[in-house]
């Protein structure tokens, strides 16, 4: 392990200078030739003498950039346990398959004639999404996970209102909840109900059966939870529901714990995202786009987005069926232009293909091991309030007898031992909670570097509080002033 | 743990004063919190609030959480100066940084200050 026991000058040990700063006068990238059709007369109202962009050269640019690219941290860079975010390695041959000139370089306005290898795949990803998760449709459309909930609820509410049901505007949302799932009942103008959790981390049923009447559109279900714990009750959970006549959406950021195990069609949900850039290994965060692909029990699918992907034209012994575009009954509509973003659905048609229905379960099975290794050996130095087996993460509370060291300290202080942080600070029902998930990626010996850098951490906080309160030391620069980026909005460095 | 005792307090941790109708976010909420960067007010004077409806919502650093009515009544002012300075709420939290006054509220279903004191310590393990 790097030696950091010595803090360094915490002063910036790189700057990067803005563009701005590295600007020259009359330096140019590219040099236009002289038009050859007749030059535009501009009217002297649109022409300005003053246009104060940076003047670089290519070279100078590239290499900002790349300068720039150095301070970030990435999955290809190290191990990224970012709780519910599920940072998996993203398998290069996904990138392969992405930039294969049938798929890069067909345009979504094509006829569906020249586009049947594309609609091959986005049918056979639906197929598979279905099997995966016990659904009777999915919809590929919704362009992350958040879009994918909105969907979801809308489809839900189309339900009720289909049924003549119109005085439902309540949706159940447990207190383990990610924040996107009341945001995404809340803007479509629901009423949010909080349901508290029990003492082991599950819904707690008496609240649940307590709100469920008849003005409940549903609960929004995430299991296993953010806590990273499976609802022990979650049939009876669904159940209590549906007796009072919600559905259940299910939030799948969690699913990587379930592939091949458990499928939430099974359980009884209605309705359920993925997130094929967690679950499925399609780049994530700046990396992205996401896609959220939605589905839907057969009691909800004619309510998907329109359009899915469908044979239109049945084969024969000499040709092949047709495939197009095919609009669900009682569709509540496009929700994204086009098809949804096409280059995460062969990136994650790649991952599904190469890991197979045996593969897939082991993603889930190491997931899951890695996350109860790493559990077992941090639990005697970070308290766990819900201290059970875990599914595909844990939450532990980022603090230590004998200090006032904060969840905060201790995940600046993990960059110094070349770590990204775990997610901070939620759930919100763990107090300084320090959110883990490895992912089934990550290897025994990276899994113990990164619980002995813990372990180091928790000694440090109780003989050198003071270096944890100033973390990080060895990266570019040291703790950012978080309230004042927060307070004091400064957005743009030049306002033409 | 500052808990004034002529105050009373909810479960969701806000303040209530029985003397003057002032309501606001008690010092256990605003250390919980951190450093808050953000409140918007989302009632104004004259409107009706019914109590555990909510009536600012409040960003910090760590997490953003709503504040809720103490008590059903009328505003009749709320604290127009916050906006620009959150960090009121952190440092002087029964004080200036008071959110809303409200009329005609009655606290008899509020926490005393033993209570509430109580009520904070099983939450802190």
């Amino acid at each position: 392990m790097t030696d950091v026991s010595t803090p360094l000058n915490a002063t910036p040990k790189v700057v990067e200078p803005t563009l701005f700063e590295l600007s020259s006068p009359g330096r140019v990238g590219v040099t236009f030739p002289d038009p050859d059709v007749p030059r535009a007369n501009l009217p002297d109202s649109l022409l300005r003498a003053d246009l104060p962009l940076p003047e670089l050269a290519e070279v100078d640019v590239i290499r900002h950039y790349m300068h720039l690219s150095r301070f970030n941290y990435s999955v290809d860079g190290g191990f990224y346990p970012l709780g519910s975010c599920t940072m998996k390695y993203n398998p290069k041959i996904n990138e392969d398959a992405a930039r294969l000139p049938g798929f890069a370089f067909t345009h979504p306005l094509q006829p569906v004639e020249t586009v049947q290898g594309n609609l091959v795949l986005m049918h056979t990803l639906q197929e598979w999404l279905k099997e995966i998760s016990g659904f009777a449709a999915v919809s590929l459309q919704p362009a992350a996970g958040a879009h994918g909930e909105l969907t979801g609820v809308l489809m839900m509410r189309a339900y009720h209102h289909a049924r003549g049901d119109a005085k439902r505007t309540k949706m159940l949302i447990p207190d383990s909840a990610h924040g996107t799932n009341p945001a995404s009942s809340g803007m479509i103008g629901l009423q949010i109900v909080q349901i508290p959790s029990d003492s082991r981390g599950n819904v707690d049923l008496a609240a649940l059966r307590a709100a469920c009447d008849d003005t409940v559109v549903g609960l929004m279900l995430t299991n296993p939870n953010t806590l990273g714990l499976f609802d022990e009750h979650v049939e009876e959970v669904v159940k209590i529901v549906h007796d009072c006549g919600g559905l259940v959406y299910g939030d799948g950021a969690n699913l990587n714990a379930l592939l091949g195990i458990v499928r939430p069609g099974d359980l009884g949900f209605d309705v359920m995202h993925f997130n094929l850039h967690k679950t499925f290994s399609t780049p994530h965060g700046g990396g992205g786009p996401g896609s959220g692909p939605v589905g839907a029990a057969a009691h909800l699918a004619e309510f998907l987005p329109s359009p899915l992907v469908g044979v239109i034209e049945e084969g024969d012994g000499e040709t092949p069926p047709l495939y197009g575009f095919i609009e669900p009954k009682h569709t509540i509509g496009r929700v994204k232009s086009f098809h949804g973003h096409f280059g995460m659905l062969v990136r994650a048609f790649t991952y599904i293909a190469m890991h197979g229905p045996d593969g897939l379960r082991q993603v889930a099975e190491n997931a899951v091991l890695n996350a109860n290794y790493l559990l077992a050996r941090l639990r005697h130095t970070y308290h766990v309030p819900y201290d059970r087996i875990c599914m595909h993460e844990f939450v532990a509370e980022g603090k230590v007898e004998g200090s006032d060291v904060r969840a905060l300290d201790i995940s600046k202080r993990l960059m110094d031992y070349d770590f990204h942080p775990p997610t901070n600070y939620f759930p919100l029902i763990v107090h300084e909670a320090l959110m883990i998930e490895p992912t089934e990626t990550e290897s025994k010996q990276t899994l113990d570097a990164f619980a002995e850098a813990l372990i180091k951490i928790a000694e440090e906080a109780k003989t050198q509080p003071d270096l944890l309160h100033s973390a990080p030391h060895k990266t570019p620069f040291g703790r950012m002033d978080e309230v004042k980026a927060a307070r004091d909005l400064v957005l743009c460095c030049w306002i033409p | 743990m500052n808990i004034p005792s002529h105050l009373k307090y909810t479960k969701t941790d806000e303040w209530f004063d029985p003397a003057t109708g002032k309501a606001g976010l008690t010092d256990y909420a605003q250390s919980q919190l951190s450093d808050i960067v953000f409140v918007e007010i989302t009632v104004g004077a004259g409107d009706t609030v019914e109590f555990g409806k909510a009536i600012a919502s409040v960003e910090s650093v760590k997490a953003a959480a709503e504040s809720y009515a103490p008590v059903s009544g009328k505003i009749v002012a709320v604290n127009e100066g916050l906006a620009n300075a959150p960090e009121t709420l952190n440092s002087d939290p029964y004080g200036a940084g008071w959110l809303v006054q409200i009329e005609g509220g009655d606290p008899s279903g509020l926490m005393d200050a033993a209570a509430y004191e109580k009520y904070c310590a099983e939450r802190a393990h």
